[in-house]
Formats: C-alpha cells, sequence, structure tokens
C-alpha cells in the first residue's frame, strides 16, 4: 500500500487535477482564436483587449479599492473589537463571541441576502457603500478569529507592568499590547483582503448600478460564453499571485510550520 | 516605531487617494442604463459620453423578470431601462415608468408609424421604440437532417442533448404553448399544465437552458438546435453559415423592445436625451449592425447594407412571419408561470 | 484590563450589520404583505410552502451533492495529506504550498476554467478525438458540478487533515512498530484516530459551501439545476417573493447551525472553520 511508484503517481495526479484547468487557461490565453480545443497560433491580442476593455479595467479599480478599504478598515474595527472582547467577563464573551461568528457560519447566501434585505429597510442606495458595508461585515470575524488568539497567548501581566512602570492605558496598548498580537493583525488583515478580493456572492447580491467587482464581471462574461480575455486575466493574476506567495514565503520561514494559519 | 508610523503614514496615503479617485468618478452627471447583455454597440455608449459629457453606468439582465424585479426592489436608480412589450404593460400598470416627454425626443419621428401606438403603450406616452424581432428556431443545417418548420422538432429522441432552450420563464412556456397550439397569451390553467408537462417531458433532451451563451454555442456547433431571438440568429449566421433560421409554422412571437424611463429616476432630462440620441439614424444602424436585431427606424434602415434589409430573418414579410403573437401581461397568472417554471427546473 | 468598552463600538456594528439583518429575514419569512411594514400578517404559510415535495426535492438534491463531493473529496484527500505530511519538512512546506495556490485563484475563474475544459469543443473532447475515441457529453450535468465542487473544496479538505497529520507525535508511530505492528496496523489503530478532528474539520469545510452554493449549479448546471441556493437567488432576484426566500435562508440557516452542533461535538479544538465563502 505504501509503495514509492503508487504514492509518485498519486500525488502526480492529483497535481495535475489541480493544476491542469490553470494550465489550460493560461495556454489558451495566448491562442490565436476563441477555440478552446484547437490551437491556432500564438498571440497576446487577447492581453491587448484585456488593457483596453474598459468592464474588466473598472472592475480591477473597484475590486482593489473596496479590498483595501474593507480590509483596512475591519483590521481597526476588528482589532479593537478582539482586545475589548478579551477583556470581556465570561458570559457576555461567550455571546458575543458566538453571534460574531454567524457570518462565518451562515451560508454566504443566507448573509448576501439578510444584507441586502437590511439596506433595502434603511432605505439606502445601492453602490459603492453598500458593498463596502457588506465586505466589512463579513471579514471583521475574521480579524477577531486572528487576534484573539494572539491576545490569549500573551501574557496578560505585560500591560499591567508597564502600567505600574507609569504608562497610561493607551500607551500600554500602543506599545505593548499591539506589537505582541502584531501577527495575528496581520494575517487578519490578510484574510480580510483575499476574502474581499475574491468574494462574489455577497457582493452579487449588494451591488449597485455603478459599482461591480472582479468576479462579478467575469460570472457575466463568462455566462455571454467563452471569451480568451477571461483567460489572459486568469493569467496575469495566476502570476501576480504567485509572485506575492513567493515574496510571504521567503519573508516568513519561521511560520511555515503553521499551514493550518492559511485556512 | 518610526517604521510603523510610516507604515500607517503610507495606507492612510494610499487610503486617501482611492477615495479622491472614487469621489472624481461623481463629478460628472451619471445616468445609470439597464439594458439586456449584449444589446447595445458598446461604441455607442462612448460617444454619448463623450458628445454630453456624462457618465454612463451601463448594467445589463438577463430577462424580463429579473429587470422587473431589480427595479421593483428599489434602491438602484436606474434612468433609462429597455423591457419588452408585455413587460411595459405590467409596468405602466403599476405606476412604475415616467411619462415621456415627446418633445425632448425629436428623433421619434424616424420610427415607423407600425412600431408606434401599439396595445401594450397607446400613443407612446411611457415607452420609445428601440428594437423588435420574432423569435424561432436555429439550427444547423449539418446536424439535422429533416425539413424545419415546425416547434416539434424540438421535443425529437434523435436530438437529445443537442437542443438549446432559453433560460426564460416566458419564452419557453410560449414555445409549448405554441406546440400544443395554444395562445401564448393563454390565461387557462389546464392549457399551462399541459404545458407544463410538454416541457417537463422535453427536459431529458434539453442540453442547456441557455442566455447569451447561445451565441457562442450554436457558432460553435455544441449543439444542433436553439430557440433564439430574430437578431441573435442573424448575428450568428454572420459567423456560421451552417446556421438557419426559421419561424415554425405553428407561429410564434412578434415583441418590442422599448425604452422606458423608471420612475426611480433621478435624472429624467438625461434619460431623454439619451433615447433620443438611440434614435438617431446613424446610431440606430450602428446598433442594428452590431447586434444583429431589426431597427424600427426607418431612417436607419435606409444606411444599411442591402443583403440585411431583404434578410428574411431581420426583416421578414407578413407572408414570411406566419402568424405570431404580440406577449400581454399574465397579470395575476404569473404566479401560475412561476410556479410551471420552478417545477420544470427542478426536475430530475 | 478594563478594556471591555473598546468593544463597544463593534457590538453597535454587530447589531446593526449582523443582527438586525437576520431578523428582517426572520421577520420577512413570517410574513406576508408585498414587503410593506403596513400590511403584515403573520403566517407560517411561507414556511408550510417549502414542504410542498418540489422544494423538498431541492433540498434534497443539495444535501446528497453535497454529501457525495464531500465523500469524494475525503476520499482523495485524505491519501493526499498523508503522502505530503510523511515528507521532511522543507519539501512538505513547498507541496502544501503548490497545492493552496490554487485555492487562492478566483473561485470563478477556477469555476470558468472548466467550462472551458469540459464543453462539447473543449480541451478535453479535443484529446479525446485526437486519441480517436468519441467526444464525451461532460457538461451540464451531474458529473461537472460535482467535479466542479470537488476541485474547488478539495484543498479546504485537505489542509485541516494536514495540519492535523503533522501534529502527531512521531514517537508514537516508532514505539508502535517497534512493538511489532504492521503499517496497516499503525495506520487503523494510531494514525487514523488521530487525525479524525482534522477529517471532521474538513468535512464541515466541505459540506457547508457545498449544500449553499449557487454559482457551481449556476455556471456548470447549464440551467437545468435548481439547488437549494439556486432557490434563494431565485426567490430574492427572479421572482421577487422575499417573504418566500426568507423562508428558506432561515430553513437553511438552521440546518447549518444544526450540523455545526452535532460536529461541535466530535471536535473539542474548536477551529471556527473558514467555511461559508462558497
Amino acid at each position: 500500500m505504501v509503495n514509492r511508484g503508487i504514492k509518485r503517481l498519486y500525488t502526480f495526479l492529483i497535481f495535475l487535477f489541480l493544476y491542469a484547468p490553470i494550465i489550460v487557461l493560461i495556454v489558451f490565453s495566448f491562442n490565436n482564436s476563441r477555440s478552446r480545443g484547437v490551437w491556432s497560433g500564438f498571440t497576446i491580442k487577447w492581453y491587448i483587449e484585456l488593457f483596453k476593455n474598459e468592464e474588466i479595467l473598472m472592475a480591477l479599480y473597484y475590486t482593489l479599492i473596496i479590498a483595501i478599504l474593507s480590509s483596512v478598515l475591519s483590521t481597526i474595527i476588528g482589532t479593537f473589537a478582539a482586545i475589548g472582547i478579551y477583556g470581556m467577563p465570561g458570559i457576555s464573551k461567550k455571546i458575543v463571541l458566538n453571534l460574531n461568528y454567524l457570518p462565518v457560519l451562515n451560508p454566504d447566501i443566507v448573509t448576501a441576502v439578510s444584507l441586502m434585505t437590511l439596506f433595502r429597510f434603511m432605505n439606502l442606495e445601492f453602490g459603492f457603500i453598500t458593498m463596502l458595508l457588506s465586505h466589512i461585515t463579513f471579514s471583521i470575524p475574521y480579524v477577531i478569529l486572528s487576534v484573539l488568539p494572539k491576545l490569549r497567548q500573551m501574557n496578560k501581566h505585560l500591560a499591567e507592568a508597564a502600567m505600574d512602570l507609569g504608562a497610561t492605558p493607551f500607551y500600554a496598548l500602543r506599545k505593548v499590547v499591539i506589537p505582541e498580537i502584531m501577527p495575528g493583525i496581520v494575517s487578519g488583515a490578510l484574510i480580510a483582503f483575499t476574502l474581499s478580493i475574491d468574494d462574489f456572492v455577497i457582493s452579487f447580491f449588494n451591488k449597485g448600478a455603478g459599482v461591480t467587482n472582479l468576479s462579478i464581471t467575469i460570472f457575466s462574461m463568462a455566462r455571454r460564453g467563452i471569451n480568451p480575455v477571461i483567460n489572459a486575466l486568469s493569467t496575469l493574476m495566476f502570476i501576480g499571485l504567485f509572485i506575492l506567495l513567493l515574496i510571504i514565503n521567503s519573508k516568513s520561514s519561521n511560520n511555515i510550520g503553521e499551514r493550518g494559519d492559511i485556512i | 516605531m518610526i517604521k510603523n508610523i510610516r507604515n500607517i503614514g503610507i495606507m492612510v496615503f494610499i487610503l486617501i487617494i482611492g477615495l479622491i479617485f472614487t469621489g472624481c468618478e461623481d463629478k460628472k452627471p451619471t445616468i445609470n442604463v439597464y439594458n439586456w447583455g449584449d444589446y447595445i454597440d458598446p461604441s455607442v455608449i462612448k460617444d454619448f459620453e463623450k458628445e454630453f459629457n456624462v457618465k454612463v453606468n451601463y448594467n445589463t439582465f438577463a430577462t424580463n423578470e429579473d429587470m422587473y424585479v431589480s427595479i421593483k426592489k428599489g434602491g438602484t436608480s436606474y434612468d433609462v431601462a429597455f423591457p419588452s412589450d408585455y413587460m411595459i404593460e405590467r409596468m405602466i400598470n403599476e405606476g412604475m415608468l415616467e411619462k415621456i416627454n415627446k418633445e425632448n425626443i425629436p428623433n421619434l419621428k424616424y420610427i415607423e408609424d407600425r412600431f408606434l401606438d401599439l396595445e401594450f403603450d397607446p400613443n407612446n406616452d411611457y415607452s420609445v421604440p428601440y428594437m423588435w424581432g420574432t423569435f424561432g428556431i436555429i439550427y444547423n443545417k449539418n446536424m439535422v437532417s429533416e425539413k424545419v418548420d415546425s416547434w416539434d422538432i424540438l421535443w425529437d429522441e434523435k436530438y437529445k442533448d443537442q437542443i438549446l432552450m432559453l433560460d426564460s420563464q416566458r419564452d419557453s412556456i410560449a414555445v409549448a404553448l405554441k406546440k400544443l397550439g395554444y395562445s401564448m397569451n393563454s390565461r387557462n390553467i389546464d392549457e399551462l399544465e399541459e404545458a407544463k408537462e410538454e416541457l417537463i417531458k422535453q427536459k431529458p433532451l434539453v442540453y442547456a437552458y441557455v442566455g447569451d451563451e447561445v451565441k457562442d454555442m450554436m457558432v460553435g456547433e455544441e449543439a444542433a438546435l436553439a430557440v433564439v431571438w430574430s437578431g441573435d440568429a442573424v448575428a450568428m449566421i454572420r459567423e456560421n453559415d451552417n446556421l438557419e433560421y426559421v419561424i415554425p409554422k405553428e407561429g410564434s412571437n412578434l415583441w418590442f423592445d422599448n425604452m422606458v424611463i423608471p420612475k426611480t429616476s433621478k435624472n429624467k432630462e438625461l434619460a431623454e436625451q439619451f433615447i433620443n440620441f438611440m434614435n438617431r439614424p446613424e446610431i440606430a444602424a450602428r446598433n442594428t449592425d452590431y447586434i444583429g436585431y431589426s431597427t424600427p427606424n426607418y431612417k436607419a434602415m435606409e444606411l444599411l447594407p442591402e443583403d440585411i434589409i431583404n434578410s428574411k430573418v431581420a426583416y421578414p414579410t407578413d407572408e414570411e412571419i406566419g402568424d405570431v403573437e404580440i406577449f400581454k401581461d399574465p397579470k395575476d397568472i404569473i404566479k401560475v408561470y412561476d410556479e410551471i417554471w420552478l417545477e420544470i427546473k427542478t426536475q430530475r | 484590563m478594563k478594556t471591555k468598552w473598546i468593544a463597544y463600538p463593534y457590538i453597535l456594528w454587530m447589531i446593526i450589520f449582523i443582527i438586525v439583518p437576520l431578523a428582517l429575514i426572520l421577520v420577512y419569512s413570517l410574513t406576508t404583505g408585498e414587503g410593506d411594514i403596513r400590511n403584515i400578517q403573520f403566517t407560517l404559510d411561507n414556511f408550510k410552502k417549502f414542504l410542498d415535495p418540489i422544494y423538498i426535492d431541492v433540498l434534497w438534491r443539495s444535501i446528497s451533492l453535497a454529501l457525495k463531493s464531500t465523500a469524494v473529496t475525503l476520499v482523495l484527500g485524505y491519501p493526499m495529506a498523508m503522502i505530503i505530511s510523511k515528507e521532511n519538512v522543507k519539501k512538505r512546506n513547498a507541496m502544501i504550498l503548490l497545492f493552496v495556490i490554487p485555492m487562492w485563484m478566483n473561485f470563478l475563474l477556477r469555476t470558468y476554467a472548466w467550462l472551458t475544459l469540459l464543453g462539447k469543443n473543449g480541451f478535453i473532447n479535443y484529446i479525446l478525438v485526437k486519441l480517436g475515441f468519441e467526444p464525451l457529453n461532460l457538461i451540464y450535468n451531474d458529473g461537472a458540478v460535482l467535479l466542479g465542487m470537488v476541485y474547488n473544496f478539495l484543498p479546504f479538505m485537505v489542509l485541516p487533515i494536514y495540519s492535523v497529520l503533522i501534529k502527531i507525535d512521531k514517537s508514537l508511530i516508532e514505539a508502535a512498530e517497534d512493538l511489532g505492528a504492521g503499517k496497516m496496523k499503525v495506520f487503523t489503530r494510531i494514525i487514523f484516530p488521530l487525525s479524525i478532528p482534522g477529517i471532521i474539520t474538513g468535512i464541515t469545510m466541505v459540506f457547508m459551501p457545498a449544500v449553499s452554493t449557487f454559482v457551481i449549479s449556476r455556471l456548470l448546471g447549464g440551467g437545468q439545476y435548481m439547488l437549494i441556493g439556486n432557490l434563494v437567488e431565485q426567490q430574492f432576484l427572479g421572482t421577487g417573493d422575499w417573504h418566500f426566500g426568507s423562508a428558506i435562508s432561515i430553513i437553511m440557516m438552521v440546518f447549518i447551525l444544526i450540523t455545526m452542533a452535532i460536529t461541535a461535538k466530535f471536535d473539542e479544538d474548536k477551529e471556527g472553520g473558514g467555511g461559508g465563502l462558497w
């Protein structure tokens, strides 16, 4: 059962399964025709079209802006929330935590629909603000999820010691607590950013006339048929992703043992 | 510490730049347009933006029902929408549309009389014609051996997994009703139930229920038969001349897509200018040429090439068009339609 | 440290953006009346409507498809996790990183990729025809949707199992082997039982999004799939019956919460999961 050869083959097959679609996407982004089976020559025209495609560029712009804004804001709110929750007495802490995890546990479509109902109820105009608010809402629980364990790991007497030595609570917070939990804050921010960039369902239900994001645009393009411009987009995103991961990987060679963090 | 401050500073800076950009977008007046997918020449939008110095937020929908729900639920102030006949009827009855000030739309004069003052909007108080057409069967000559002249062929076992139906409840149920010989505006529950049974019977033979992908798929010869609108047929035949379009003998649907201004519009004047712009002969001709559909604008037709005007797909004569019906608003029966469609979709 | 007041802004946020919306959905589900607050009538009709065989069938179909994809990801994922966990630290980190990269690609792009592969004129059929076989009907059917789910959720199964496997104390295995246990026994008596928490997490992280997905069935199903996620989407954006849509959402929520409660019993180490994303 533990035959070397079988293991190698199995691993190869699974990785092939994982990467084949992406590789095909990339290869055919250079294909000189819309066909997905027949190769008709090398071209970069789809990439040129990609950069001329206003729909996609606008979507990319909004996706990035919303991702940056929502991850920054949700990290700030989430970090303070985590610090606050950490200091809460047992029962209220439990209640708050459980409520907090609702967006995580709920199917995304239920979260999406509930937010849409809220915005209608508040008579808000759908658009940039509603999308941003939705993204922040579903990101904060993950930030808290990231920061809280670090708070628990932290030596709680450090802050007290600082204050005994004359620091104001705020100073102790800034100089002692935050640096201690910084890894949690950073990974929380990263998770929030990734979730926002990739989000489809929640944005789909809460977008407005002028605002869209990358996933939604890809969805509508895919529904119109196969378009090699999407392939070109995938290739660029994949390359960007690869580079990003290489950078992160080389920077954090210490944390490599805990792959669980990616989840 | 300094490093942290600097990092925070950089992020704040990016934030501010970001906010400025979002702010910048709103300086120009904007108009929200809500149209079918693949239903305009994109350069037309750009030209409008340039000439009137405005920004156009262009959004698309896949079916009339989707559009209706989206506008009804509110929260987005569309200025111009492009519903079809029966949906316009419904929207007028529910008070969802603004009356159009015809003085702001002088280009109305270019519309052929036969497209004006139709039943769904007498006197064109609320809508201005955009495109019209029929629906029928497009098939691949090389993949279908017999003569195609009846809706029956879509139920032919021989073409299992080679049939594409429209993912639109009104249109698909209409096909079934027509096949059975009933009116596509039937309010008779028994007739509708029969249509439902037909569609359920057909489901195993259907490759997929599609929207705009149908064009790609038929051109790519992935299916033998499909139900499509006439304009799409024109566009498809242009790319693959193995394809043919036919209006089945049992009859088909004559439809009109008009431009309307929903009551939620915040910029009625700009909306009227947009509608007027779309009816400039050169603009209408450009749209028609790009998407393949048929224009009601006779001045625009003068600018189109001969072979298109004579095409019986795009501009069928009364004889060629056969027995056609215009959709009417089903009103309360819409619930029955919803249920039927749901039942069909959930069948295994 | 008296820090609890710092959390108050977030608690306010939570109330507005998490609790109130869900309360609204609950209210919608229990009423009829065109969404106008003025003509509310309380009723259980929306829930009763769901008991219609059509809808129960939809629920059943979603659950069975989700169970199938969970099973497939488990069967495919467990061996993969084992193989990677047995490598040395450097190699396995590289492998896991490679494993995770596709997961970071945009979810829609990954699903779209299968559209291009599976179509009648897609790449797979092209290869098959070149090799002399008949083209297959690979898309717009159960298999395609299942494939899409497995593809998207496989990393979610592998990662939790892997992270549990690497924490298993090697000395336990060595001790067992010293005492004469064969490879099979070591697996069934030691490795597998210890990996169960990971399996449970994996199952939760796959089953939940699988049951509530609507994108995969939309793109790969050819308009023929009405899973429960599609049903909710259709009610809210297609038919406009927010009351019924809310009732379905509540049912979904309750179902998921019950599932989570059951799995939480098995899993003491609450990792909180990251599911419910797609």
